[in-house]
């Protein structure tokens, strides 16, 4: 298949999910509660995907083991874009540094686990992502007052300095990094251990399906309502009475807690971590997932983050050049699919439908 | 309680050498419809600017309902009880009507992330408030029919209507209205005033900015002239209308103190 034709598959097969999407809308809720269903359940068996006529030869990944590669990037690059679409898609906050929240709860796993504590990984996660949350609020107290470009800059610069502090400072373990971090307990017969990459994956998935469910209750609230009026037009939506700075911030703090929750989750697959794992590549790799998948749609982020991890370790065999064909086709994508794969959608309000006037038309709740 | 909900107190705003409003100084009255009116570039916008906390004033002050609005942050401002709509319209365009104006019923709500997390009672029952006074409002404007669409997928008249719903579900007090009836034909202006009288008589007090100086004259109470950031009159249409610092003002002709 020649680079062009898995391209125009690639954008086509996005119409048709957008185009999926909007059948089973109309479809009655137990028709879609059972699709859904059928869906959780065949990508909790994606790691034997390989193993299927066609579809294996479609997913499979030269050179390193699918499902390693579903652990170590998939599952990070989904949460991740799940995080950081909700400060760049929904709130329209351009974070360039958002690697640093990731290093955050990476880095609290490994030193509360291995380099100054013993602590169980199940309880360093929480702790993870409290702490990286707290550092999106200590970096968003003071730039989320500025507009536009200040904050671009200064989150870039934090992504950075998180990078080399871990470099420079021994307490963070240096340019040595950190190993022997705990991994997750068993849970009955899956066993968290070097040899098998599966239960990590169940467990990386169901963490992103229950993000997807909370992401979900934000975006059908007041929360959700707020960030979109700010992105639209921040002086408009302050002056009908959101608090910008406040929502700001939340988006800043919810983002900054999933992207810690994703690196505590890799602390924990890999067991080793050192600064190279956190560049400002990466960053930048995590905002083209958002951008590619779709900015401000939470099943865009979810198949940009997957397309961004997945396609270089498919397109392995052509070595070094992977990066560049890899670069080609986020270009050719955007060319085509400027919105990205799963564009924003206008909301659609079900309940429209069935509203009835309760009353004559007044302007009612007046005292 | 004071007569007067608004009060602006010798209020001046400066751009660099521009004063756009020079020792400002009027009052509007609870219920009543105060029309603002002046020629281009008068400081009629510049004022509501300042009254929202767009502006902090250069010098002078802003009293709401007794209290003085020094130093609130513009949302603040809003739930206290002052909405606005825009001179050039500035609706959230990728949003749906019936979105927009539950943002601004939002004002009133205090549903956050922990309630919307949880789905706590009270997050259901403001999101059910919030559905109902905005098509009730909707409705109200006459554009219901439209309540799913896009802001920027709508007519320019229905958008006109859709910022005055977005602004009178914050509840307000006092709706401030800046040209509402820009680029409207005539049958639609009076269809406005109309629409603007039944706001009043629902018990809001109305500051209504407006060029056309025939429509303020039937629909508002009271009216202020602004020319070069300063108050030239004050008084009903017909005083004002016989003023002839207003008629020099409005033809151009230099008035007899200048
Ligand atoms: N942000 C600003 N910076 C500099 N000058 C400003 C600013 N806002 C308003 N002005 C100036 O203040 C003066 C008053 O402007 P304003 O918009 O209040 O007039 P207006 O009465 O609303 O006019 P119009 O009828 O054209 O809407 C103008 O000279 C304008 O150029
Ligand atoms: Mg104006």
């Amino acid at each position: 298949m020649s680079l062009s034709e898995s391209l125009r598959s690639v954008t086509s097969g996005s119409y048709s999910v957008s185009r999926l999407g909007e059948a089973l809308a109309k479809q009655s809720r137990s028709v879609r509660w059972s699709f859904g269903a059928i869906c959780i359940l065949a990508l909790y068996l994606l790691p034997w995907w390989p193993s299927v006529p066609v579809l294996g030869w479609i997913v499979e990944t030269p050179g390193t083991s699918f499902p390693s590669v579903l652990t170590d990037q998939v599952v990070i690059f989904v949460l991740v874009a799940l995080g950081l679409n909700v400060v760049v898609g929904l709130a329209g906050l351009l974070d360039l540094g958002y690697v640093g929240f990731y290093a955050v709860g990476a880095y609290t796993v490994a030193i509360l686990s291995s380099q100054h504590a013993n602590l169980p990984w199940l309880l360093c996660m929480p702790i993870a992502v409290l702490v990286s949350m707290i550092a999106g609020v200590i970096l968003g107290t003071p730039t989320l007052r500025l507009r536009g470009d200040y904050l671009a800059i200064v989150t870039l610069g934090f992504g950075e300095i998180i990078r080399i502090t871990a470099n420079n400072v021994e307490w963070l373990g240096d340019s040595r990094g950190i190993s022997n971090i705990a991994t997750p307990p068993s849970i009955g017969p899956l066993k968290f251990t070097v040899l098998d990459a599966k239960p990590y994956y169940f467990l990386g998935f169901t963490t992103i399906l229950i993000v997807i469910f909370l992401l979900r209750r934000l975006e059908n609230s007041r929360v959700g309502r707020s960030w979109n009026a700010i992105r639209e037009d921040e002086d408009a939506a302050e002056l009908m009475g959101v608090d910008t700075f406040k929502f700001k911030l939340w988006a800043f703090a919810i983002g900054a807690a999933i992207g810690g929750l994703a690196g505590s989750l890799y602390a924990g697959k890999v067991q080793f971590i050192n600064p190279n794992n956190f560049p400002l590549q990466l960053s930048i790799l995590f905002l083209a997932a958002v951008v590619l998948g779709g900015a401000g749609n939470m099943w865009g982020a979810v198949v940009g983050g997957a397309l961004v991890a997945w396609m270089p370790e498919r397109f392995r065999g052509f070595a070094d050049k992977r990066v560049f064909v890899f670069g080609v086709a986020l270009v050719l994508v955007m060319v085509f699919r400027p919105q990205g794969l799963i564009p924003r959608k206008i909301r659609k309000e079900r309940w429209l439908e069935s509203w009835k006037p309760s009353t004559e038309a007044d302007l009612g709740g007046k005292e | 309680m004071s007569d007067n909900l608004l009060e602006l107190d010798h209020v001046t705003m400066k751009f660099g050498g521009v004063t756009a409003l020079d020792d400002v100084t009027f009052a509007i009255r609870r219920g009543e419809i105060l029309g603002l009116i002046g020629p281009n570039g008068a400081g009629k916008t510049t004022c509501f600017n300042v009254v929202t906390g767009v502006y902090a004033a250069t010098s002078g002050g802003v009293h709401f309902d007794g209290t003085s609005l020094a130093g609130l942050k513009r949302f603040q401002i809003t739930k206290r009880g002052i909405a606005r709509t825009f001179q050039n319209i500035r609706l959230f365009p990728d949003m749906t009507a019936v979105e927009n104006v539950m943002v601004g019923a939002d004002a009133n709500h205090r549903t956050s992330v922990g309630g919307a997390l949880l789905g706590l009672p009270r997050h259901h029952r403001e999101e059910a408030e919030g559905r109902n006074t905005a098509m009730e409002l909707l409705t109200f404007m006459g554009i219901a029919d439209r309540a799913g669409d896009a802001a920027r997928n709508l007519p320019y008249g229905y958008q006109r209507r859709l910022e005055i719903a977005r602004a009178l579900a914050t509840k307000p007090q006092l709706l401030c209205l800046d040209e509402p009836a820009a680029g409207f034909t005539p049958a639609e202006k009076v269809e406005l005033m109309d629409l603007i009288r039944k706001i009043r008589a629902q018990g809001y007090t109305v500051l209504l900015i407006e060029h056309d100086m025939s429509l303020v004259m039937g629909v508002t109470d009271r009216i202020v002239v602004l020319d070069f950031g300063k108050v030239i009159a004050t008084g009903t249409p017909s005083e004002v209308q016989d003023n002839p610092a207003v008629v020099a003002a409005y033809l151009g002709v230099p008035d007899d103190d200048a």
